[in-house]
């Protein structure tokens, strides 16, 4: 080995080491906050309750119980048809939003926008859900207005109406900044290509934003997803908890007989679940991309 | 001797007595600190009985502080205790179905029985309250009760109408009957409603089948299932016109805002929560906790409890009634704590209209909640 040989050598191991430095402080993050509980929450599914108790066992009997409950099935596929149904309205929402605001203002105007649209973030999600009691109840804000023109009253709230705008409230603002963020970065050059080719309004924004803004558009509907089908307060402030969803029977089934092992396991069926979702869609949304 | 003693003298300079001296100056606030630091007492207990309208006079009057932590449901105050190491929490306010659990559990301690005037309690029962005694030791003292029967908003259900459970059927209240979330009084409602009576909580498959195929039918009526918040502002805001499963509990915070809303017991019975005051196992403040289960017992006490700001409660002594009638004779009127009224609460126990809540006799309270959930997705 010459001496440059062995000077590369030293300067790749100290490059190695300085990477590793870097990322030492996520990996060790991830391992104690996400791996950890997670590996735990696994073993959790499989222990026993004895006397408001866990006690440690490996028994699938958890896991058997669920499976075999049909309310379990049922809370199952209601939750997964409320958060897909909330990623398409949130996403069909939020596109003309987003789409004004990267083509249609200056960029002061769109910096405000993102500004005000992340302050409802500031305040909790808790409290803006019950602010909806005001606005949605039958002697609330829109019924008063809708009497006005000799409508109503509308029974909005313990309805799946009520759990959507629940759904919209958290994700709605979220959506639209990522949209935003994701329309704002492609190159005008190519929408003015498209008006010169011939392409109509509806055809450029077909054929040419939406393929460039795709990556964009599917994070923003997964994050839309995730935050639907994991959530708690929508369903049951304003849904009623007329059915419930997972995240009710998680609370339900700790409630009573404090079977958190039982809750396990709704819970990884729903990790499962947004993991499938989240790296298909990922998966789908960057494939295209590379070709 | 005296020599000796008028010799051993303290070697004391200028220099030192100022050292001394401005060290005590410096240190004399914190010892006052010290020694009226209060003294810290850990309580489980449904929300509300923590609080400065709680606790407060009594706080200020022997030097200590409660520091509460809160549960909603037995179930829940029994994996708190589990889960924590013994002398935790010095008192725990528990439902009373749940003490012979606590006591089985050994998670309270035993009570002295002398230490309580039982002689002043309103009703029998609540001297030998079930589950309170066990092999005639005493381990929890009960505090105040309330019953749950129809709830409804005077607007949409008459009052004759609410003299039956049958009224959460009726056809205008459809998508406006509201539960309150939690299997075990409205369940025991519509076991009410199957004329099970005293046997309410002892069901063999028959009769509990009968009860959960009656539950089911009233499905299409349900327009929510709701936590105390959420119960409260339905009803509050007129979203539900009838809820299963409460009573004078939540109505009677509306009813005092001027809501149109009220509590019956209806005919076919109504059932009674309780609320008993235990002392945890291996708590070291065992006396101020007596001392503090004494003055909550006492007339002013009592009172305390039946105007608490979270939820009110009815007075279960003779004195404390007495009290009562004379500080806020218009809630004694209000929730019937009047001798003679139609609806007092002890007449109503004491004519076999009021049982006591409990947990399932021949099912596990597993068999209840599952059906429960099903209920709730059906």
């Amino acid at each position: 080995m010459t001496q440059s040989d062995s000077t590369a050598s030293n300067n790749r191991s100290s490059q190695r080491l300085y990477a590793l430095t870097w990322r030492l402080p996520i990996i060790v993050w991830q391992l104690l906050f996400f791996i950890g509980p997670l590996l735990f929450l696994i073993a959790m599914s499989f222990f026993l309750v004895k006397n408001y108790r866990m006690h440690e066992a490996f028994e699938m009997v958890n896991w058997q119980k669920m499976f075999s409950r049909a309310y379990f099935k049922d809370a199952y596929v209601f939750t997964l048809g409320m958060a897909a149904g909330a990623t398409v309205l949130c996403s069909l929402i939020a596109f003309p939003a987003a789409f004004a605001l990267s083509f249609k203002v200056s960029e002061n105007t769109r910096r405000w926008a993102i500004f005000f649209l992340i302050i409802p973030f500031f305040t909790s999600y808790l409290v803006r859900t019950f602010s909806w009691y005001v606005i949605l109840s039958e002697s609330g804000v829109v019924n008063s207005l809708l009497q006005f023109i000799g409508l109503g009253p509308y029974t909005m709230l313990n309805t799946v109406f009520g759990t959507m705008v629940g759904y919209l409230t958290l994700t709605l603002p979220l959506v639209i900044v990522l949209q935003t963020f994701s329309m704002s970065q492609i190159d005008k050059s190519y929408i003015e290509a498209a008006y010169n080719l011939g392409c109509g309004r509806l055809r450029t924004i077909t054929s040419v934003i939406i393929p460039l803004a795709k990556t964009g558009l599917i994070i923003g509907a997964v994050f839309c997803f995730i935050l639907a089908f994991g959530d708690f307060v929508s369903p049951y402030y304003l849904g009623g908890s007329k059915p419930p969803t997972l995240s009710i029977l998680i609370i339900d089934t700790t409630k009573s007989g404090q079977q958190w092992p039982r809750a396990a396991v709704v819970a990884i069926v729903m990790m499962l679940t947004l993991f499938t979702v989240a790296f298909a869609s990922i998966a789908y949304a960057y494939r295209k991309q590379q070709r | 001797m005296n020599d000796k003693l008028t010799t051993t003298k303290v070697p004391t300079t200028r220099r030192k007595f100022l050292k001394y001296g401005a060290s005590a100056v410096i240190a004399a606030p914190y010892i006052t600190k010290v020694s009226a630091e209060p003294t810290t007492i850990n309580m489980l207990a449904w929300y509300g009985h923590g609080e400065p309208d709680m606790v407060g006079a009594f706080e200020e009057a022997n030097n200590v502080k409660f520091q509460a932590k809160y549960y909603a449901g037995g179930d829940n105050m029994m994996a708190l205790i589990a889960q924590s190491p013994p002398g935790t929490y010095d008192i725990i306010l528990s439902d009373g179905e749940f003490v012979q659990q606590l006591n089985a559990a050994g998670y309270i301690e035993e009570l002295e029985p002398g230490d309580y005037n039982f002689d002043d309690m309103l009703h029998e029962d609540f001297t030998q309250f079930p589950g309170h005694w066990a092999d005639g030791k005493l381990h929890s003292v009960m505090l105040r009760a309330g019953h749950l029967g129809v709830s409804y908003n005077k607007n949409f259900v008459t009052a004759e109408e609410a003299k039956s459970y049958k009224c959460f059927w009726k056809p205008e209240l459809k998508g406006k009957v509201g539960h309150f979330d939690w299997h075990l009084p409205s369940l025991g409602q519509m076991s009410l409603l199957e004329g099970n009576g005293a046997g309410l909580w002892d069901l063999d498959d028959a009769a509990w089948k009968q009860v959960q195929d009656t539950t089911l039918s009233l499905r299409p009526q349900v327009g929510g299932y709701f936590d105390y918040g959420g119960t409260f502002n339905s009803l509050k805001n007129g979203e539900m016109h009838a809820m299963c499963g409460i009573g004078d509990w939540i109505t009677g915070v509306l009813e005092k805002d001027g809501a149109p809303v009220a509590s019956v017991i209806p005919d076919e019975g109504g059932i009674q929560w309780t609320e008993s005051y235990c002392i945890g196992k291996g708590s070291e403040k065992a006396d101020m906790v007596k001392a503090f289960i004494q003055y909550m017992l006492s007339p002013e006490g009592q009172v305390k409890s039946a105007q608490m700001a979270a939820y009110p409660g009815i007075v279960i002594t003779k004195a404390g009634r007495k009290l009562l009638n004379e500080v806020d004779p218009v809630e004694a009127q209000r929730t019937g704590q009047v001798d003679g009224m139609e609806n007092d609460p002890i007449t109503l126990i004491k004519e076999g209209r009021i049982h006591y809540r409990n947990i399932p006799v021949q099912q596990s309270l597993e068999d209840w909640n599952d059906f429960w959930s099903e209920y709730k997705n059906a």
